[in-house]
């Protein structure tokens, strides 16, 4: 159940993720090599525009990713259709993006 | 060969009481599974009903499934497909069932015009000939599709079409791909709109059964792959 207009959203989102991914995989490696504690990484994020914009970019591309691969397995597996469906995507859309936006403001601005 | 019996199940009877009916049928050499299921309609039960007309791979009506898998039965040996001495035959998979073997095929065709697998014409009868270059690169695309002899077994074959009953399908994709590239025909837009929908080549996950099964060698998940990129160079386009 992919229109063009979905189809496009999911391909874009997976082109933004990929470096975003590799980006995110070195932050981690980098954190517990050093063992940065706790204070020292809110240290480094709070206030920090950049961090908020790559961690904000990705949650919106991971919901918006995600929302869509799990959409086309819950009409295609689970027979989910119409309004459901779209309440089904929207749904796992919002939750995705509201767990992810709470932890990025939360090391960032909050 | 010779003397031998096979055993052949057959699945039958409208579903969802489809039931199993076994017949020993003699073996002979160079016998395809259409001349199994032929013999047991002419000398074990009249009943059966099954479609063929051709019985040499041109005409795409006598598409069953053989041992679970969907085959054009007129050009298979049953040789080739035995389980031990058994072979089951079945209708094809993923279009209802009218009775026995016989599926029926509307979905399939309708979803070949959904899929705007018609011709738009370019030109009339008072326009001269146009001239097609036979070794362009969209000729050699479309040339790669146009044996196809709307059989189905892509269809039945293809397991998005099972999970989406509004998936065009891989015949009707390829068809669609084919026009695209076909110089003499003018329905670019219309074809590229067809495509886009929610029953369009974006559901198709390329997991490729449609080009292991055709029986012709076609591949029908290239030229969905084709219809994927064309859609996406439009969608870019369209937003300029």
């Amino acid at each position: 159940m992919l229109s063009l207009r979905l189809y496009m959203l999911q391909r874009i989102t997976a082109l933004l993720m990929a470096p975003l991914v590799l980006g995110h995989l070195a932050v981690i490696i980098y954190a517990i090599q050093g063992g940065l504690s706790t204070a020292e990484i809110l240290g480094r994020t709070q206030g920090s525009v950049v961090w908020f914009l790559f961690y904000g970019l990705f949650v919106v591309a991971a919901s918006i990713h995600g929302a869509i691969g799990l959409r086309v397995i819950a009409f295609e597996w689970g027979g989910v259709k119409g309004v459901s469906l779209e309440a089904v995507t929207w749904g796992i859309g919002l939750v995705l993006f509201a767990l992810g936006a709470r932890a990025v403001w939360a090391v960032t601005f909050a | 060969m010779k003397g031998e019996m096979l055993k052949v199940i057959i699945e039958r009877g409208p579903e969802p009481e489809r039931s199993a009916t076994e017949f020993e049928v003699p073996a002979y050499d160079n016998q395809t599974v259409l001349d199994v299921v032929s013999w047991v309609q002419q000398h074990a039960d009249p009943t059966l009903s099954y479609r063929f007309a051709c019985r040499v791979g041109m005409c795409g009506s006598c598409a069953m499934m053989v041992n679970g898998v969907p085959r054009w039965t007129c050009r298979t040996h049953v040789s080739k497909v035995l389980d031990g001495n058994s072979v089951t035959i079945g209708p094809l998979r993923n279009l209802l069932v009218v009775k026995d073997l016989v599926v029926d095929m509307d979905p399939f065709f309708d979803k070949w015009v959904a899929a705007e697998g018609v011709h738009h014409d370019s030109s009339t009868r008072d326009d001269p000939i146009a001239q097609v270059d036979a070794e362009s690169q969209e000729r050699q695309a479309a040339n790669a599709g146009i044996e196809c002899i709307n059989c189905s077994v892509c269809y039945a074959a293809c397991d998005t079409v099972a999970g989406n009953a509004d998936y065009l399908g891989p015949a009707a994709l390829q068809r669609a791909w084919t026009l695209l590239n076909d110089a003499k025909d003018d329905g670019r837009a219309v074809i590229l709109d067809a495509v886009s929908g929610g029953g369009g080549c974006h559901n198709c996950h390329s997991m490729g059964s449609c080009t292991v099964y055709c029986p012709n060698e076609l591949d029908p998940m290239s030229a969905i792959a084709g219809l994927k990129r064309e859609t996406a160079k439009s969608f870019f386009k369209r937003r300029r």
